[in-house]
């Protein structure tokens, strides 16, 4: 005979014959194993009990569980347990935990919270999250802007003033940014003569006798472009007009081209299309002033200055 | 198992109960020591005072909601988590060390699993008596005794279990107060929690499943035996002596004595079976070196009493290792330690001893970590200066508040901008976070990979330290 004939006789069959000598074991579950999935049933019966289960017609079983929360109303709600009521209890746990954070930032004044290491702290993290949350998808992460489309906050350089005043002012109402397209009005070689000039300014390759006419242009009534970027070209912050003269630039991809005649033409591109797309949107009325609070401290301990 | 030679095993095994016989002997006592003592260090550490100014009086607490470990007169924190690395690896070399010397000294006599089934067995023995009269409890029918002794046994592994895990949360909250606490329904959840499952898992491990779990749970007992080498000492049966040439017999008249026993063929082991019934595995030992033997050395105990009652030479059952007995002339055992792994354990050992202890006796203060904040990696200020934003987080350590200022080194001082805290005052066991800035000029920039900063404690300004991050610039931005 062969070894599972012999093995056969020990091991529990399940009775069955098929074509004469074929057997099939009967290999019962583990002991502990089967009692482990009796006990899973008796848990479930339980939870039927506690938590919302079976879907009846357009209902369900709601469970004997009950939970008491407040609500957005500010109403104090109960209802029978469910995960929704539990995320917005939690949420109001939080909330209560940063209440007296945000009400002792409220209570002082920006250099009062800068000089606080516990209060700047909570600013740093809370900030971040705000700045992430808010400010992050036009400015990028760590406030490090887009060039030619959303000005970098971590540079010293501020269109519209850099104090905490001014940047709380900026988030408040917002701000909006616009420069006349020049190429409707002047030629184009006095464009570009315009554009010799400013590429003087930061010391970049152009031609000195353009740049010359330029200057003249720049300061007479044809242009007019001191009238906004000041005499010297250094910016007016009132009219968030930038500064010619620094190395920062936002619309005009002068850092990004390699040879200067591109970086000329990047800014005699911008004289001539001018601009009408700088909109920094107004958040007085959808965060909390202590929100904004914390915000411009955060934002200007990303780039500080004036 | 060979197939067709016998019938075949069922896949699972009821498992045969255990009912070991009590014995005296050196490892009998060597055990109780272990045991008395480890239990004593378990039971009473959480109760020994310890005065602090500014935490409970407790020497052992870990206070997990302060992020603290108090112990004794030292304070570890998270930040020490080295410690606790270095800690568990010289226990595993420990470990390696002990098996390739001694094999499963560990298992044996150290483990807890086995201090606690030691315990049990001791309380199953103390209620209901000598293995033959476990055995006769056992067989008899349910009946007022054998319910108030096997119920009494078993109350009692509960009670043990319960203090077991009481025990265990103590070390984390101040004990009095957790006990209190615990019986009047005020303790934490997690006290509950934590009580409720090491009391089952205490009961199941020590009480129901004793050897099985070294058999089936422990990765241990599975890998020790790449830890053996033939010169490894482990509890062994001198078959050569035990078995003679006609195997072992039984000492009826005749073969009372060594020279009869001889002159019939027979080894010296006469078969009195006491070193399976002392065994707390439940296996026998003449069948050779074995997966399930924790090498308690119970039944060497066993053996040698025998032996002086028939008057044969003790060590029948031994420490020895696998070539001593399998030499042609076995020598006495000994230990052979000039081996390469033993000595490249102890090494290891001696080496990671040192560094912990030079590691917790020269710590400092305090801890300072800067980090680099990498979005943006750099800014471009308007005057073409670069600029690197930086995160100092500086942790007090110290018992007492401790202000901490920030300079750099081999820069000039202007370089560094901390913005309106220039200094940091931070309480016991708390971290603040300074922002710092680092501004050079281009030229500078491009030379610069790295800052030193140095981070010092006002009160103990020769305890200042260096904390280096990384500067970034490409000049490839530049205009």
């Amino acid at each position: 005979m062969s070894e599972q004939n012999l093995q056969s006789q020990t091991v529990q069959t399940t009775g069955h014959a098929w074509d004469g000598d074929l057997q099939e074991f009967n290999n019962p579950l583990p002991t502990w194993w089967v009692y482990t999935f009796y006990v899973t049933i008796v848990f479930s019966v339980v939870y039927w009990f506690i938590y919302p289960s079976w879907p009846i017609g357009k209902g369900f079983l709601t469970g004997f569980s009950e939970i008491t929360y407040v609500n957005k109303a500010g109403e104090t709600v109960t209802s029978h347990w469910n995960t929704r009521a539990l995320l917005a209890k939690k949420l109001n746990e939080q909330t209560e935990l940063q209440k007296p954070y945000f009400s002792k930032v409220a209570a002082s004044d920006f250099g009062q919270i800068a000089k606080d290491p516990e209060l700047s702290g909570f600013v740093l993290s809370a900030g971040k999250v705000l700045f992430d949350d808010n400010c992050a998808p036009c400015h990028q992460q760590g406030g490090q802007g887009k060039p030619g489309f959303y000005p970098n906050l971590a540079d010293d350089d501020w269109l519209y003033g850099g104090s905490y005043d001014k940047i709380h002012q900026t988030l408040v109402n917002g701000r909006r940014g616009y420069m006349p397209a020049f190429g409707e009005v002047l030629p184009a070689g006095d464009i570009d003569a315009l554009a010799n000039y400013v590429a003087s300014l930061s010391g970049i390759g152009h031609d000195a006798g353009k740049a010359a006419s330029g200057r003249a242009l720049f300061v007479s009534q044809s242009a007019a472009c001191y009238a906004c970027h000041g005499e010297n070209a250094k910016g007016r912050q009132e009219t968030g007009a930038p500064n010619l003269t620094d190395g920062i630039w936002l619309w005009a991809n002068v850092p990004g081209a390699q040879k200067p005649e591109d970086k000329i033409a990047a800014i005699r591109a911008t004289i001539a299309a001018g601009l009408n797309k700088g909109v920094m949107p107004a958040w007085g009325g959808r965060l909390t002033p202590e929100q904004i609070k914390v915000l411009t401290v955060y934002v200007h301990e990303l780039g500080g200055g004036t | 198992m060979e197939p067709g030679t016998d019938s075949a095993p069922a896949l699972y095994q009821k498992r045969i109960p255990i009912y070991t016989r009590s014995v005296k002997g050196p490892f009998r006592r060597f055990k109780t020591a272990v045991l008395l003592f480890g239990f004593a260090v378990f039971f009473l550490l959480p109760w020994l005072p310890w005065a602090r100014p500014d935490a409970p009086s407790q020497a052992v607490l870990f206070d997990l909601p302060g992020r603290r470990f108090l112990i004794l007169g030292l304070t570890v924190y998270p930040q020490d988590v080295i410690w606790l690395a270095l800690l568990l690896f010289i226990a595993a070399i420990l470990l390696f060390f002990a098996t390739a010397l001694i094999g499963r000294a560990f298992c044996g006599y150290f483990c807890f699993q086995t201090l606690w089934t030691d315990c049990f067995i001791w309380i199953e023995h103390f209620v209901q008596g000598e293995r033959p009269a476990r055995l006769r409890l056992a067989r008899q029918p349910w009946n007022r005794e054998k319910l108030a002794r096997i119920g009494g046994t078993h109350a009692l592994w509960v009670l043990v279990s319960f203090w077991t895990g009481m025990t265990f949360a103590a070390y984390f909250a101040y004990a009095p107060q957790l006990v209190v606490d615990f019986f009047t329904g005020q303790a934490a959840p997690a006290a509950y929690i934590t009580v409720g499952i090491l009391t089952a898992s205490t009961y199941l491990a020590a009480g129901l499943m004793r050897e099985q779990v070294c058999t089936y749970v422990c990765p241990y007992g599975r890998f020790q035996s790449v830890m053996y080498e033939a010169q490894t000492l482990a509890v062994h049966y001198d078959a050569r002596r035990g078995e003679g040439e006609c195997g072992r017999a039984a000492a009826h008249a005749g073969l009372r004595t060594l020279d009869e026993r001889h002159a019939r063929g027979h080894g010296d082991c006469i078969d009195c079976k006491l070193c399976v019934q002392v065994c707390p595995a439940g296996i026998d030992i003449r069948d050779g070196l074995q997966y399930k033997c924790i090498s308690c050395g119970l039944c060497i105990d066993a053996c040698n009493g025998i032996m002086d009652s028939m008057g044969f030479p003790r060590g029948l059952i031994r420490y020895d290792s696998e070539a001593n007995l399998g030499s042609p002339e076995p020598a006495r055992p000994r230990l052979h330690w000039r081996r390469l792994k033993v000595v490249g354990y102890g090494v290891a050992i001696v080496l990671m001893s040192a560094y912990l202890a030079y590691s917790i006796s020269a710590r400092s203060g305090f801890e300072g970590a800067v980090t680099q904040v990498r979005q943006p990696l750099f800014v471009v200020l308007s005057n073409g200066d670069i600029r690197n934003r930086y995160q100092i987080r500086v942790t007090n350590k110290l018992e007492s508040p401790e202000t901490f200022s920030v300079g750099i080194k081999g820069l000039p001082e202007s370089a560094l901008d901390l913005g309106t805290l220039r200094e940091v005052a931070v309480r016991p066991g708390h971290s603040a976070v300074l922002q710092a800035s680092v501004i050079l000029d281009p030229e500078t920039a491009s030379r610069t990979r790295e800052i030193e900063f140095v981070i010092t404690p006002r009160s103990h300004p020769n305890e200042a330290r260096i904390e280096s991050a990384g500067f970034h610039y490409s000049g490839q931005n530049r205009n």
